[in-house]
């Protein structure tokens, strides 16, 4: 009896103390700074690049760092090894969120960095500039590439452009009829696959719905995907939670995107161009991608040099050799993704896959809707500043998923 | 049962108990006790240092980290103290209906277990010769030496539209979602009730089965009344494991949950997706919480005396 008494008391303990902390709390949420009036911090680009450290870790998206193991005629890491003695190791991140937490850790010298996660990285304080100069191959990467508002402050680069894409659409032609070339499949049409469709797991992916609905519903005033006013946030949350009735899983690991169409657990949804072109070469599933009439997000993806690199000259080294024509142009082809470096488009091995990807063609390439960093200051450039931020994005996401 | 038990421990203390020497070696026999003391220090001050640093202190760092924020641009943390953090857990639908989901799902996991190991364990403890039970034990823990991830992959491949579940029933595979989650963590978990249950049913001796008899129970009343009683102790503790390790799993979910997601999965998305380390940190108190409260749950049936 006594036990149970001091039993009850412990809960007692227990639960008030919780309920004091909650209550106590004050509601006050910490504001979220835009990049208006906010410098990044004072890091100095090197100077010189001096001989290999021996060793480079890098954090980068699935596709960018070959080595042979996924197919042996694939490899651009080995290579650099034998050329500069740098060891690569590297870590796939499987989404910016992802790559921005890993850098933080200051393990890694550099970042293979989408444009949803430059802009943290660099107000951050992760990375440092990059010092162009250093970088013989920069010379010849497409202009428009060049001191973007995605990858550049203040006319100062902090990385190098790798190369830019689209995000597409992807279904199994065995199990979804006829010729797609609209997202309604998987947004309004979405429920002929139910329990089939797919999606990206990331917050960013609230943007591929804001695209749709920017096409379908015009009365929203949708001008920019990434640019969204609360009630455009809504909009597009309320289309993501009627989508996910029709969700068999959603994917951020892209091997777990690969498996799920080959087992045919998702039979469409969105994809890149690398796990359609390795669910083609395993064979065991046909697929088909398209770049929908709406348009499609995409990524713009830069390399990035860490602030706390302990292996500098080898970064430097690799950003060189991995924007030079030859294996830019490898890279490109495997991903499936636009190369940065013009010169790469002699010496892909399909001579017309600089057209197909249209790698020098500004217009089309400001078509695409790279991955932003929402803030409240509207990335728009239309100067407003009612636009919902990246946390209240990430917040959204949690409901839709709950 | 509680004589038993007492017994137990004395005999455990029994050869502790080291008469003091008498004699004129006592100076020898100081610096022995004293050695003895340093040995006891060396022996347990590894442990300790671990236990108290390594453990308990990351727990503190980690209750510490709940009441700081995060700036969501540059995703840096504010050392600044505020409770804001955890007044959204505990205070959030979203959390609510994720905490209740993952509460529910540990529990249905530990109830599939017990139904489960009950049997395994009195057929291993009374039924099975001892060559056969030899076996039988080898074979419920083998799947330990494989990799959990492996196991996990399995029941994905068997579950999946064209797998072997979906073969054997005509198309009637639960596929992946929470039913699927709540199998594989029950195949996941299932040798951490199976020993312990068996060991509570090796301490029942035979003879209280036949007294039963004597005295004119049936088959069912003897379980109810004897067997029950006596292997619930052990049953609690196994659940211990099978409650604890489920509210913690974040892996099995993300292979076979299909769009579900637990408790540790919102967690995961808070510290990796969102990089709100601080948030993450608040919702970490939710499952400390549960298991907390629910070890002093099972403390009152004994079950602790049994891991």
């Amino acid at each position: 009896m006594r036990r149970t008494l001091r039993t009850c008391r412990t809960y007692l303990a227990l639960i008030s103390a919780v309920a004091v902390l909650v209550a106590c709390g004050s509601s006050t949420k910490t504001a979220t700074p835009g990049t208006k009036g906010l410098a990044p911090p004072k890091i100095s680009a090197a100077t010189s690049v001096g001989s290999g450290e021996g060793a480079l870790n890098i954090v980068v998206w699935a596709g960018y760092a070959e080595s042979g193991a996924n197919d042996p005629k694939v490899d651009w890491v080995h290579p650099f090894q034998t050329q500069t003695g740098c060891k690569v190791n590297a870590k796939i991140g499987n989404t910016s969120d992802e790559m921005v937490q890993l850098m933080k850790s200051g393990q890694y010298d550099g970042v293979s960095a989408s444009g949803d996660a430059t802009l943290r990285l660099i107000y951050g304080g992760d990375v440092a500039p990059v010092n162009t100069s250093l970088v013989a191959n920069y010379a010849s990467v497409s202009s428009f590439l060049k001191n973007g508002n995605w990858n550049s402050v203040g006319g100062q680069m902090y990385g190098i452009p790798h190369g830019w894409g689209a995000n597409l659409l992807m279904w199994n032609p065995s199990k979804v009829t006829g010729a797609q070339d609209s997202w309604a499949a998987v947004f309004s049409d979405a429920d002929k696959y139910k329990g089939k469709v797919t999606a990206y797991d990331s917050p960013i992916y609230i943007a591929d719905a804001a695209l749709y609905l920017m096409a379908t519903q015009p009365s929203l005033g949708i001008k920019d995907p990434y640019a969204l006013t609360s009630a455009q946030l809504d909009a597009a949350v309320s289309l993501l939670k009627q989508q996910k009735a029709d969700i068999g899983e959603y994917w951020a690991d892209y091997t777990k995107a690969v498996q799920a169409f080959e087992s045919g657990t998702s039979v469409v949804g969105t994809t890149w161009q690398v796990i359609a072109n390795t669910i083609n070469a395993d064979g065991k599933t046909k697929v088909k991608t398209v770049l929908p009439k709406e348009g499609a997000t995409g990524w713009s993806d830069t390399w990035m040099i860490s602030s706390k690199a302990k292996h500098p000259n080898c970064m430097y080294q690799w950003m060189n050799y991995i924007v030079s024509p030859e294996v830019n142009a490898q890279v490109a082809e495997y991903f499936g993704e636009a190369p940065a470096q013009t010169a790469a488009c002699q010496h892909t091995s399909d001579k017309s896959f600089c057209d197909t990807y249209h790698a020098l063609d500004a217009a089309y390439a400001a078509k695409i809707h790279y991955w932003t960093t929402p803030q409240k200051q509207c990335v728009d450039n239309s100067g407003k500043d009612d636009c919902t931020d990246y946390a209240q994005w990430v917040d959204k996401w949690q409901q839709i998923k709950s | 049962m509680g004589g038993q038990v007492a017994t137990d421990q004395e005999l455990t203390l029994v050869p502790s108990v080291v008469p003091a020497p008498h004699d004129r070696r006592g100076a020898v026999s100081a610096f022995f006790s004293a050695k003895r003391k340093t040995r006891l220090a060396m022996l347990l001050g590894a442990p300790m240092l671990w236990l108290v640093l390594a453990y308990l202190g990351s727990i503190a760092v980690l209750l510490l980290s709940a009441l700081w924020s995060t700036d969501f641009f540059t995703g840096n943390i504010t050392h600044t103290y505020r409770l804001d953090n955890l007044r959204e857990v505990y205070t959030q639908s979203l959390y609510r209906t994720v905490t209740l989901r993952t509460i529910t799902v540990a529990l249905v996991v530990t109830l599939l277990d017990v139904l489960l190991a009950f049997p395994m364990a009195f057929y291993l403890s009374k039924v099975a010769g001892p060559r056969l039970r030899k076996v039988l034990l080898v074979a419920v823990l083998t799947p330990l030496w494989a990799s959990y991830l492996v196991k996990a992959y399995a029941w994905r491949s068997l579950l999946a539209p064209n797998g072997p579940v979906s073969w054997l029933t005509g198309g009637h595979t639960p596929g992946y979602g929470l039913t699927a989650t709540v199998i594989t963590l029950a195949y996941l978990w299932l040798p951490y009730m199976v020993i312990p249950v068996f060991a509570g049913f090796e301490r029942v001796p035979r003879s209280l089965f036949e007294a039963s008899a004597d005295l004119g129970a049936g088959a069912g009343r003897t379980v109810r009344s004897v067997l029950l009683p006596m292997v619930f102790p052990a049953v609690a503790a196994g659940s211990i494991f099978t409650f604890s390790l489920t509210l913690g799993d974040y892996i099995a979910v993300g292979i076979v949950g299909g769009k579900t997601q637990l408790l540790a999965n919102v967690i995961y998305g808070q510290l990796v997706t969102a990089n709100n380390q601080p948030l993450a940190a608040a919702l970490a108190t939710v499952p400390l919480i549960a298991i907390v409260l629910y070890l002093l749950l099972m403390r009152r049936t004994g079950a602790l005396d049994n891991i």
